[in-house]
Protein backbone atom coordinates (compact mmCIF):
# COMPACT_ATOMS: atom_id res chain seq x y z
CA UNK A 1 0.00 0.00 0.00
CA UNK A 2 2.90 2.36 1.08
CA UNK A 3 4.59 1.29 -1.86
CA UNK A 4 1.96 1.87 -3.78
CA UNK A 5 1.45 5.36 -3.08
CA UNK A 6 5.22 6.22 -3.28
CA UNK A 7 4.79 5.48 -7.12
CA UNK A 8 1.89 7.40 -7.60
CA UNK A 9 3.89 10.78 -5.71
CA UNK A 10 6.88 9.80 -7.87
CA UNK A 11 4.65 9.50 -11.25
CA UNK A 12 2.94 12.86 -10.34
CA UNK A 13 6.40 14.15 -9.59
CA UNK A 14 7.32 12.79 -13.17
CA UNK A 15 5.22 14.46 -15.28
CA UNK A 16 4.58 17.62 -13.03
CA UNK A 17 8.56 17.80 -14.05
CA UNK A 18 7.71 16.77 -17.36
CA UNK A 19 5.44 19.22 -18.16
CA UNK A 20 7.82 22.02 -16.71
CA UNK A 21 10.79 20.71 -19.11
CA UNK A 22 8.20 20.92 -21.80
CA UNK A 23 7.76 24.32 -21.08
CA UNK A 24 11.20 25.30 -21.57
CA UNK A 25 12.85 22.58 -24.40
CA UNK A 26 13.32 23.91 -27.54
CA UNK A 27 11.01 24.79 -30.83
CA UNK A 28 9.30 21.92 -31.26
CA UNK A 29 8.69 22.95 -35.13
CA UNK A 30 12.88 22.65 -35.14
CA UNK A 31 12.43 19.03 -37.05
CA UNK A 32 16.30 18.06 -36.83
CA UNK A 33 14.82 16.40 -40.41
CA UNK A 34 17.45 17.28 -43.55
CA UNK A 35 15.43 18.94 -46.49
CA UNK A 36 14.44 16.74 -49.34
CA UNK A 37 15.93 17.22 -52.42
CA UNK A 38 12.85 15.89 -54.76
CA UNK A 39 10.30 17.87 -52.98
CA UNK A 40 9.58 21.62 -52.53
CA UNK A 41 7.72 22.16 -49.27
CA UNK A 42 5.67 25.33 -49.02
CA UNK A 43 4.46 26.91 -45.68
CA UNK A 44 2.42 29.64 -44.94
CA UNK A 45 1.47 31.84 -42.04
CA UNK A 46 -1.75 31.03 -40.30
CA UNK A 47 -4.42 33.61 -42.51
CA UNK A 48 -5.81 33.21 -45.65
CA UNK A 49 -3.98 35.91 -47.91
CA UNK A 50 -0.86 34.19 -47.08
CA UNK A 51 -2.34 30.80 -47.62
CA UNK A 52 -3.39 32.05 -51.02
CA UNK A 53 -0.09 33.13 -52.19
CA UNK A 54 1.31 30.15 -50.75
CA UNK A 55 -1.00 28.10 -53.00
CA UNK A 56 -0.29 30.28 -55.75
CA UNK A 57 3.69 29.53 -55.44
CA UNK A 58 2.80 25.74 -55.25
CA UNK A 59 0.42 25.78 -58.07
CA UNK A 60 3.31 27.70 -60.04
CA UNK A 61 5.92 25.22 -59.18
CA UNK A 62 3.65 22.13 -60.63
CA UNK A 63 2.63 23.48 -63.86
CA UNK A 64 6.18 23.91 -64.79
CA UNK A 65 6.86 20.03 -63.22
CA UNK A 66 8.07 20.39 -60.05
CA UNK A 67 6.40 18.62 -57.21
CA UNK A 68 5.65 20.46 -53.99
CA UNK A 69 4.38 19.52 -50.58
CA UNK A 70 2.01 21.85 -48.83
CA UNK A 71 2.75 22.84 -44.86
CA UNK A 72 0.16 25.65 -44.66
CA UNK A 73 -0.72 27.69 -41.32
CA UNK A 74 2.18 27.56 -39.72
CA UNK A 75 1.38 30.51 -37.14
CA UNK A 76 3.88 32.86 -36.47
CA UNK A 77 7.45 34.05 -37.37
CA UNK A 78 8.54 32.42 -34.19
CA UNK A 79 7.51 29.11 -35.29
CA UNK A 80 8.17 29.26 -38.92
CA UNK A 81 11.54 30.63 -39.23
CA UNK A 82 13.27 27.97 -37.50
CA UNK A 83 11.06 25.69 -39.32
CA UNK A 84 12.58 27.21 -42.75
CA UNK A 85 16.07 27.46 -41.36
CA UNK A 86 16.14 23.91 -40.38
CA UNK A 87 14.94 23.36 -44.10
CA UNK A 88 11.70 21.56 -42.97
CA UNK A 89 10.32 23.97 -45.16
CA UNK A 90 12.13 25.59 -48.28
CA UNK A 91 9.61 28.46 -49.23
CA UNK A 92 7.32 30.55 -47.53
CA UNK A 93 5.47 33.76 -48.76
CA UNK A 94 6.84 36.72 -46.39
CA UNK A 95 6.50 40.12 -46.21
CA UNK A 96 9.10 42.68 -45.78
CA UNK A 97 9.05 44.95 -43.24
CA UNK A 98 8.26 42.48 -40.73
CA UNK A 99 10.67 39.64 -41.95
CA UNK A 100 13.55 42.89 -41.56
CA UNK A 101 11.95 43.35 -37.56
CA UNK A 102 12.37 39.76 -36.56
CA UNK A 103 16.07 39.79 -37.71
CA UNK A 104 16.60 43.25 -37.31
CA UNK A 105 14.71 44.67 -33.66
CA UNK A 106 16.38 48.05 -33.77
CA UNK A 107 15.93 48.56 -37.54
CA UNK A 108 14.82 51.98 -38.67
CA UNK A 109 13.98 51.59 -42.25
CA UNK A 110 10.92 52.13 -43.48
CA UNK A 111 10.09 52.28 -47.52
CA UNK A 112 10.36 49.05 -49.94
CA UNK A 113 13.59 49.32 -51.28
CA UNK A 114 15.83 49.99 -48.05
CA UNK A 115 14.13 47.31 -46.50
CA UNK A 116 14.45 44.45 -49.59
CA UNK A 117 18.14 46.03 -49.70
CA UNK A 118 18.94 44.96 -46.36
CA UNK A 119 17.21 41.77 -45.76
CA UNK A 120 20.40 39.64 -47.78
CA UNK A 121 22.89 40.12 -45.32
CA UNK A 122 20.49 40.02 -42.37
CA UNK A 123 19.10 36.72 -43.90
CA UNK A 124 22.55 35.07 -44.88
CA UNK A 125 24.18 33.45 -41.79
CA UNK A 126 20.66 31.69 -41.30
CA UNK A 127 21.18 29.47 -44.99
CA UNK A 128 18.22 32.01 -46.01
CA UNK A 129 17.66 34.22 -48.84
CA UNK A 130 14.76 36.45 -50.63
CA UNK A 131 13.54 36.52 -54.16
CA UNK A 132 12.41 39.02 -56.04
CA UNK A 133 9.75 41.33 -53.67
CA UNK A 134 6.90 42.12 -55.38
CA UNK A 135 5.00 45.51 -55.66
CA UNK A 136 1.66 44.40 -53.85
CA UNK A 137 2.13 45.32 -50.00
CA UNK A 138 0.09 44.52 -47.11
CA UNK A 139 0.66 46.90 -44.10
CA UNK A 140 -0.91 49.19 -42.01
CA UNK A 141 -2.72 51.83 -43.15
CA UNK A 142 -4.61 54.69 -41.01
CA UNK A 143 -8.25 55.12 -42.47
CA UNK A 144 -11.17 57.64 -42.07
CA UNK A 145 -14.84 57.60 -43.01
CA UNK A 146 -15.12 59.29 -46.87
CA UNK A 147 -17.82 62.10 -44.72
CA UNK A 148 -14.66 62.54 -41.91
CA UNK A 149 -12.62 63.26 -44.89
CA UNK A 150 -14.68 65.64 -47.09
CA UNK A 151 -15.97 67.48 -43.80
CA UNK A 152 -12.25 67.91 -42.65
CA UNK A 153 -10.52 68.16 -45.79
CA UNK A 154 -8.12 65.51 -44.73
CA UNK A 155 -6.55 62.90 -46.63
CA UNK A 156 -2.93 62.76 -45.78
CA UNK A 157 -1.46 61.93 -42.42
CA UNK A 158 0.36 65.87 -42.51
CA UNK A 159 -3.82 67.62 -42.26
CA UNK A 160 -4.62 65.89 -39.04
CA UNK A 161 -2.42 68.08 -37.24
CA UNK A 162 -4.43 71.33 -37.96
CA UNK A 163 -7.44 69.52 -37.19
CA UNK A 164 -9.21 71.08 -33.40
CA UNK A 165 -11.05 68.33 -32.26
CA UNK A 166 -9.65 65.58 -29.87
CA UNK A 167 -8.46 62.23 -32.28
CA UNK A 168 -9.03 59.07 -31.08
CA UNK A 169 -7.46 55.71 -33.28
CA UNK A 170 -8.41 52.29 -33.16
CA UNK A 171 -6.40 49.00 -33.58
CA UNK A 172 -5.09 46.17 -32.19
CA UNK A 173 -3.46 46.86 -28.76
CA UNK A 174 -0.11 45.91 -30.12
CA UNK A 175 -0.19 49.45 -32.17
CA UNK A 176 -0.11 51.27 -29.41
CA UNK A 177 3.17 50.46 -28.19
CA UNK A 178 4.80 50.12 -32.34
CA UNK A 179 6.79 52.82 -33.60
CA UNK A 180 4.16 53.69 -36.12
CA UNK A 181 1.31 54.08 -33.40
CA UNK A 182 0.46 56.97 -31.75
CA UNK A 183 3.85 57.91 -30.57
CA UNK A 184 5.26 57.87 -34.41
CA UNK A 185 2.08 59.73 -35.20
CA UNK A 186 3.06 62.42 -32.53
CA UNK A 187 6.84 62.46 -33.73
CA UNK A 188 6.47 62.43 -37.04
CA UNK A 189 3.32 64.38 -37.72
CA UNK A 190 2.81 66.57 -34.76
CA UNK A 191 -1.22 64.80 -34.12
CA UNK A 192 -1.70 64.06 -30.12
CA UNK A 193 -4.39 60.81 -30.64
CA UNK A 194 -5.82 58.76 -27.80
CA UNK A 195 -6.45 54.88 -28.28
CA UNK A 196 -8.67 52.58 -28.34
CA UNK A 197 -7.92 49.13 -28.58
CA UNK A 198 -9.82 46.91 -30.67
CA UNK A 199 -8.69 43.21 -30.92
CA UNK A 200 -9.67 41.76 -33.87
CA UNK A 201 -6.91 42.99 -36.23
CA UNK A 202 -8.86 45.55 -38.29
CA UNK A 203 -11.83 42.97 -38.72
CA UNK A 204 -15.28 43.79 -38.72
CA UNK A 205 -15.38 45.10 -35.44
CA UNK A 206 -12.97 47.36 -36.36
CA UNK A 207 -14.72 48.49 -39.50
CA UNK A 208 -17.99 48.87 -37.69
CA UNK A 209 -16.26 51.50 -34.55
CA UNK A 210 -14.79 53.56 -37.53
CA UNK A 211 -18.23 54.04 -39.36
CA UNK A 212 -20.05 54.38 -36.01
CA UNK A 213 -18.20 57.20 -35.28
CA UNK A 214 -16.72 55.17 -32.08
CA UNK A 215 -13.05 55.82 -33.28
CA UNK A 216 -11.92 58.93 -35.67
CA UNK A 217 -8.80 57.04 -37.73
CA UNK A 218 -8.89 53.03 -38.13
CA UNK A 219 -5.32 50.60 -38.45
CA UNK A 220 -6.38 48.56 -41.34
CA UNK A 221 -4.58 46.53 -43.59
CA UNK A 222 -3.57 48.14 -47.57
CA UNK A 223 -5.08 44.44 -49.06
CA UNK A 224 -8.19 44.64 -46.82
CA UNK A 225 -11.12 44.56 -49.06
CA UNK A 226 -13.36 46.59 -46.22
CA UNK A 227 -11.40 49.85 -47.23
CA UNK A 228 -12.79 49.73 -50.61
CA UNK A 229 -16.72 48.22 -49.80
CA UNK A 230 -16.84 51.36 -47.12
CA UNK A 231 -15.26 53.53 -49.22
CA UNK A 232 -12.61 54.62 -46.45
CA UNK A 233 -9.96 56.91 -47.26
CA UNK A 234 -6.69 55.72 -46.87
CA UNK A 235 -4.34 58.52 -45.52
CA UNK A 236 -1.50 58.78 -47.26
CA UNK A 237 1.86 59.09 -45.74
CA UNK A 238 4.34 61.55 -47.07
CA UNK A 239 6.67 60.84 -44.24
CA UNK A 240 7.22 57.63 -44.40
CA UNK A 241 5.96 56.49 -40.64
CA UNK A 242 4.69 53.20 -41.99
CA UNK A 243 7.18 50.32 -42.29
CA UNK A 244 6.56 48.88 -46.14
CA UNK A 245 6.06 45.46 -46.01
CA UNK A 246 5.53 43.86 -49.62
CA UNK A 247 5.44 40.10 -50.53
CA UNK A 248 8.51 38.45 -50.80
CA UNK A 249 9.51 34.51 -51.33
CA UNK A 250 11.55 33.42 -48.42
CA UNK A 251 13.71 30.18 -49.19
CA UNK A 252 16.15 28.35 -47.32
CA UNK A 253 18.75 28.05 -49.92
CA UNK A 254 19.84 25.01 -49.93
CA UNK A 255 16.89 23.08 -50.33
CA UNK A 256 15.25 25.35 -52.70
CA UNK A 257 15.95 24.38 -56.29
CA UNK A 258 18.05 26.89 -58.44
CA UNK A 259 16.74 27.08 -61.36
CA UNK A 260 13.06 27.28 -59.72
CA UNK A 261 13.40 30.40 -58.57
CA UNK A 262 12.34 32.02 -61.92
CA UNK A 263 8.88 30.76 -61.67
CA UNK A 264 8.30 32.39 -58.05
CA UNK A 265 9.90 35.21 -59.52
CA UNK A 266 6.99 35.44 -62.42
CA UNK A 267 4.64 35.28 -59.83
CA UNK A 268 5.98 38.14 -57.81
CA UNK A 269 6.52 40.23 -60.87
CA UNK A 270 2.78 40.25 -61.31
CA UNK A 271 1.40 40.14 -57.94
CA UNK A 272 -0.40 43.60 -57.16
CA UNK A 273 -1.74 45.24 -53.68
CA UNK A 274 -4.96 45.63 -55.71
CA UNK A 275 -4.32 41.50 -56.53
CA UNK A 276 -4.15 40.60 -53.03
CA UNK A 277 -7.70 42.99 -52.23
CA UNK A 278 -9.14 40.33 -54.96
CA UNK A 279 -7.55 37.52 -53.42
CA UNK A 280 -8.98 38.42 -50.35
CA UNK A 281 -12.52 39.38 -51.11
CA UNK A 282 -12.74 35.97 -53.22
CA UNK A 283 -11.39 34.37 -49.81
CA UNK A 284 -14.48 36.16 -47.71
CA UNK A 285 -16.53 34.88 -50.13
CA UNK A 286 -15.86 31.44 -49.41
CA UNK A 287 -13.65 30.22 -52.10
CA UNK A 288 -11.10 27.78 -51.48
CA UNK A 289 -7.27 29.12 -51.35
CA UNK A 290 -6.96 26.41 -54.65
CA UNK A 291 -9.79 27.76 -56.47
CA UNK A 292 -8.54 31.27 -55.94
CA UNK A 293 -5.07 29.92 -56.84
CA UNK A 294 -6.05 28.64 -59.94
CA UNK A 295 -8.03 31.58 -60.99
CA UNK A 296 -4.99 34.30 -60.40
CA UNK A 297 -2.84 32.27 -62.22
CA UNK A 298 -4.97 31.50 -65.12
CA UNK A 299 -5.92 35.41 -65.40
CA UNK A 300 -2.28 36.40 -65.06
CA UNK A 301 -0.69 34.29 -67.71
CA UNK A 302 1.48 32.77 -65.33
CA UNK A 303 3.56 29.36 -65.28
CA UNK B 1 10.03 31.37 -10.64
CA UNK B 2 11.32 34.14 -12.28
CA UNK B 3 8.22 34.79 -14.34
CA UNK B 4 6.04 34.73 -10.56
CA UNK B 5 8.69 36.72 -8.90
CA UNK B 6 8.20 39.70 -11.68
CA UNK B 7 4.33 38.91 -12.28
CA UNK B 8 4.25 39.84 -8.20
CA UNK B 9 6.91 42.49 -8.98
CA UNK B 10 4.78 43.87 -11.86
CA UNK B 11 1.36 44.15 -9.41
CA UNK B 12 2.46 46.16 -7.00
CA UNK B 13 4.60 48.81 -9.31
CA UNK B 14 3.32 51.53 -7.88
CA UNK B 15 3.51 53.31 -11.70
CA UNK B 16 0.45 51.38 -12.44
CA UNK B 17 -1.73 52.61 -9.64
CA UNK B 18 -2.37 56.18 -10.59
CA UNK B 19 -4.13 57.74 -13.46
CA UNK B 20 -7.68 56.64 -15.43
CA UNK B 21 -6.43 53.56 -16.54
CA UNK B 22 -5.04 52.24 -13.24
CA UNK B 23 -5.13 48.88 -12.34
CA UNK B 24 -7.34 49.49 -9.24
CA UNK B 25 -9.30 51.12 -12.33
CA UNK B 26 -9.37 48.03 -14.23
CA UNK B 27 -10.00 45.91 -11.56
CA UNK B 28 -13.11 48.05 -10.62
CA UNK B 29 -14.51 47.50 -14.31
CA UNK B 30 -13.84 44.05 -13.98
CA UNK B 31 -15.91 43.56 -10.56
CA UNK B 32 -18.50 46.13 -11.95
CA UNK B 33 -19.16 43.62 -14.90
CA UNK B 34 -19.05 40.78 -12.62
CA UNK B 35 -21.36 42.10 -10.34
CA UNK B 36 -23.80 43.74 -13.21
CA UNK B 37 -24.37 41.08 -14.99
CA UNK B 38 -24.81 38.66 -11.87
CA UNK B 39 -27.64 41.55 -10.73
CA UNK B 40 -29.07 41.73 -14.71
CA UNK B 41 -28.79 37.77 -15.02
CA UNK B 42 -30.43 37.44 -11.53
CA UNK B 43 -33.29 39.85 -12.52
CA UNK B 44 -34.11 37.54 -15.10
CA UNK B 45 -33.45 34.36 -14.22
CA UNK B 46 -34.73 34.04 -10.44
CA UNK B 47 -38.52 34.72 -10.79
CA UNK B 48 -38.55 32.59 -14.18
CA UNK B 49 -36.86 29.67 -11.82
CA UNK B 50 -39.13 30.54 -9.25
CA UNK B 51 -42.38 30.51 -11.87
CA UNK B 52 -40.96 27.22 -13.37
CA UNK B 53 -39.95 25.77 -10.18
CA UNK B 54 -43.39 26.51 -8.14
CA UNK B 55 -45.97 25.66 -11.39
CA UNK B 56 -43.78 22.28 -11.91
CA UNK B 57 -44.38 23.54 -15.22
CA UNK B 58 -41.95 23.88 -18.52
CA UNK B 59 -39.17 22.45 -16.60
CA UNK B 60 -38.27 20.48 -19.90
CA UNK B 61 -38.15 23.78 -21.41
CA UNK B 62 -36.18 25.20 -19.05
CA UNK B 63 -33.13 22.52 -18.29
CA UNK B 64 -33.15 22.50 -22.21
CA UNK B 65 -32.63 26.55 -22.66
CA UNK B 66 -30.21 26.86 -19.95
CA UNK B 67 -27.90 23.57 -21.49
CA UNK B 68 -28.29 25.47 -24.74
CA UNK B 69 -27.04 28.84 -22.98
CA UNK B 70 -24.23 27.06 -21.30
CA UNK B 71 -23.02 25.58 -24.79
CA UNK B 72 -22.95 29.20 -26.35
CA UNK B 73 -19.00 29.99 -27.17
CA UNK B 74 -18.65 33.61 -25.32
CA UNK B 75 -16.13 35.02 -27.71
CA UNK B 76 -18.60 34.24 -30.48
CA UNK B 77 -21.54 35.63 -28.85
CA UNK B 78 -19.13 38.46 -27.69
CA UNK B 79 -18.04 39.46 -31.56
CA UNK B 80 -21.77 38.79 -32.74
CA UNK B 81 -23.62 41.03 -30.05
CA UNK B 82 -20.65 43.91 -30.55
CA UNK B 83 -21.32 44.03 -34.60
CA UNK B 84 -24.66 44.96 -33.78
CA UNK B 85 -24.38 47.70 -31.05
CA UNK B 86 -20.51 48.62 -31.35
CA UNK B 87 -17.54 48.47 -29.45
CA UNK B 88 -17.33 49.70 -26.15
CA UNK B 89 -18.79 47.50 -22.48
CA UNK B 90 -22.63 47.34 -23.57
CA UNK B 91 -21.69 43.99 -25.89
CA UNK B 92 -19.77 42.68 -23.11
CA UNK B 93 -21.91 43.19 -20.64
CA UNK B 94 -24.98 41.52 -22.42
CA UNK B 95 -22.29 38.65 -23.26
CA UNK B 96 -21.63 38.20 -19.34
CA UNK B 97 -25.41 38.14 -18.05
CA UNK B 98 -26.66 35.54 -21.07
CA UNK B 99 -23.75 33.72 -19.44
CA UNK B 100 -24.39 34.60 -15.84
CA UNK B 101 -28.68 32.96 -16.44
CA UNK B 102 -28.03 29.09 -16.68
CA UNK B 103 -26.61 28.73 -13.33
CA UNK B 104 -29.62 31.41 -12.18
CA UNK B 105 -31.82 29.53 -13.27
CA UNK B 106 -31.35 25.92 -12.63
CA UNK B 107 -30.19 27.26 -9.05
CA UNK B 108 -33.17 28.59 -8.61
CA UNK B 109 -35.29 25.95 -10.31
CA UNK B 110 -33.72 23.17 -8.40
CA UNK B 111 -33.95 24.80 -5.12
CA UNK B 112 -37.65 25.51 -5.28
CA UNK B 113 -38.43 22.07 -7.34
CA UNK B 114 -36.43 20.27 -4.06
CA UNK B 115 -38.80 21.56 -1.51
CA UNK B 116 -41.16 18.94 0.05
CA UNK B 117 -44.34 19.02 -1.69
CA UNK B 118 -45.75 17.83 1.74
CA UNK B 119 -44.06 21.06 3.01
CA UNK B 120 -45.96 23.01 0.63
CA UNK B 121 -49.64 21.56 0.86
CA UNK B 122 -49.31 22.08 4.76
CA UNK B 123 -48.57 25.46 4.05
CA UNK B 124 -51.90 25.96 1.53
CA UNK B 125 -53.54 24.00 3.98
CA UNK B 126 -53.22 27.01 6.73
CA UNK B 127 -54.73 29.48 4.67
CA UNK B 128 -51.19 31.01 2.27
CA UNK B 129 -51.95 32.39 -0.73
CA UNK B 130 -49.68 31.29 -3.75
CA UNK B 131 -47.55 34.27 -3.35
CA UNK B 132 -47.25 33.53 0.76
CA UNK B 133 -46.05 29.99 -0.14
CA UNK B 134 -43.43 30.74 -2.82
CA UNK B 135 -42.29 33.98 -0.59
CA UNK B 136 -42.56 32.40 2.91
CA UNK B 137 -41.82 28.71 2.45
CA UNK B 138 -40.26 27.46 -1.10
CA UNK B 139 -38.39 30.76 -1.58
CA UNK B 140 -36.85 30.37 1.34
CA UNK B 141 -36.03 27.07 1.36
CA UNK B 142 -34.57 27.13 -1.83
CA UNK B 143 -31.95 29.96 -0.93
CA UNK B 144 -28.77 27.65 -0.30
CA UNK B 145 -29.46 26.66 -3.83
CA UNK B 146 -30.30 29.56 -5.30
CA UNK B 147 -27.14 31.15 -3.70
CA UNK B 148 -25.07 27.83 -5.44
CA UNK B 149 -26.60 29.15 -8.22
CA UNK B 150 -25.29 32.95 -7.88
CA UNK B 151 -22.03 31.39 -6.51
CA UNK B 152 -21.59 29.87 -9.60
CA UNK B 153 -22.69 32.80 -12.13
CA UNK B 154 -20.11 35.00 -10.12
CA UNK B 155 -17.04 32.55 -10.85
CA UNK B 156 -18.03 32.29 -14.57
CA UNK B 157 -18.36 35.57 -14.90
CA UNK B 158 -15.32 37.11 -12.99
CA UNK B 159 -13.38 34.50 -15.33
CA UNK B 160 -14.41 35.63 -18.39
CA UNK B 161 -14.81 39.14 -18.10
CA UNK B 162 -11.22 39.15 -19.59
CA UNK B 163 -12.89 38.84 -22.81
CA UNK B 164 -14.48 42.76 -22.63
CA UNK B 165 -10.35 44.05 -23.72
CA UNK B 166 -11.35 42.10 -26.81
CA UNK B 167 -14.19 44.68 -28.01
CA UNK B 168 -12.09 47.72 -26.25
CA UNK B 169 -14.64 47.16 -23.20
CA UNK B 170 -12.07 47.35 -20.35
CA UNK B 171 -11.66 45.42 -17.53
CA UNK B 172 -8.31 43.16 -16.81
CA UNK B 173 -7.89 41.82 -19.88
CA UNK B 174 -6.97 45.08 -21.25
CA UNK B 175 -3.34 43.87 -19.79
CA UNK B 176 -3.53 40.31 -21.34
CA UNK B 177 -4.34 41.12 -24.80
CA UNK B 178 -1.76 43.73 -24.69
CA UNK B 179 0.58 41.26 -23.45
CA UNK B 180 -0.66 38.51 -25.83
CA UNK B 181 0.90 41.07 -28.51
CA UNK B 182 3.89 42.11 -27.28
CA UNK B 183 4.86 38.77 -25.83
CA UNK B 184 5.17 40.05 -22.30
CA UNK B 185 4.27 37.15 -20.76
CA UNK B 186 5.22 38.93 -17.08
CA UNK B 187 2.63 41.23 -17.82
CA UNK B 188 0.15 38.41 -18.81
CA UNK B 189 0.66 36.11 -15.87
CA UNK B 190 0.52 39.12 -13.85
CA UNK B 191 -2.77 39.97 -14.98
CA UNK B 192 -4.06 36.02 -14.82
CA UNK B 193 -2.79 36.27 -11.44
CA UNK B 194 -5.12 39.09 -10.52
CA UNK B 195 -7.87 37.36 -11.99
CA UNK B 196 -7.47 34.18 -10.14
CA UNK B 197 -7.27 35.88 -6.77
CA UNK B 198 -10.82 37.62 -7.41
CA UNK B 199 -12.07 34.69 -8.42
CA UNK B 200 -10.58 32.95 -5.18
CA UNK B 201 -12.32 35.77 -2.98
CA UNK B 202 -15.82 35.89 -4.70
CA UNK B 203 -15.81 32.10 -4.31
CA UNK B 204 -15.08 32.63 -0.37
CA UNK B 205 -17.23 35.12 0.03
CA UNK B 206 -20.24 33.21 -1.94
CA UNK B 207 -19.45 30.60 -0.06
CA UNK B 208 -20.28 31.75 3.24
CA UNK B 209 -23.69 33.64 1.88
CA UNK B 210 -24.31 30.22 0.59
CA UNK B 211 -24.26 28.75 4.15
CA UNK B 212 -25.68 32.20 5.66
CA UNK B 213 -28.55 31.72 3.57
CA UNK B 214 -29.45 28.28 4.78
CA UNK B 215 -33.06 28.59 6.74
CA UNK B 216 -33.11 27.51 10.65
CA UNK B 217 -34.29 24.63 11.56
CA UNK B 218 -32.62 23.17 8.92
CA UNK B 219 -30.28 20.06 8.00
CA UNK B 220 -27.47 21.05 5.73
CA UNK B 221 -26.98 19.53 2.36
CA UNK B 222 -23.44 18.78 1.69
CA UNK B 223 -22.02 21.85 -0.49
CA UNK B 224 -20.75 20.54 -3.77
Amino acid sequence: MSIKRILTATAAVAVVGLALAGCTAADPAAAPSSASMEKIVIGSQAFSENEIVAEIYAQALENAGYSVERKFNIGSREVYIPAIESGEVSLLPEYTGGLLQYFDTKTTLKTAADIYGALPVLLKPSGLAVLDQSTASDEDSYNVTKAFSEANNVTSLSDLSALKIPLTVGGNSELETRPYGPAGLLSVYGVTVSFTSIEDYGGPLTVKALNDGAVHIADLYTSDPSIAKNGFVTLSDPEGLMVANNVVALINKASFPEEAKGVINSVNAKLTTAGLVQINTESAAGDSPATIAAKWLKANQVG
Amino acid sequence: MNFLTDAIAWIFNPALHEGANSLTARIGEHLGYTFGAVLIGALVAIPLGILVGHTRRGAGIAVAFTGGLRALPSLGVLILIALSVGIGFQAPLATFVIMAIPPLLSGTYAGIHAVNPVTVDAARAMGMTPLQVIFQVEFPLALPLVMAGVRSAILQVVATATLAAYVSGGALGVYIFSALARRDYTQMLAASLIVIALAFALEGIFALLQRLARPHGTVALPVK
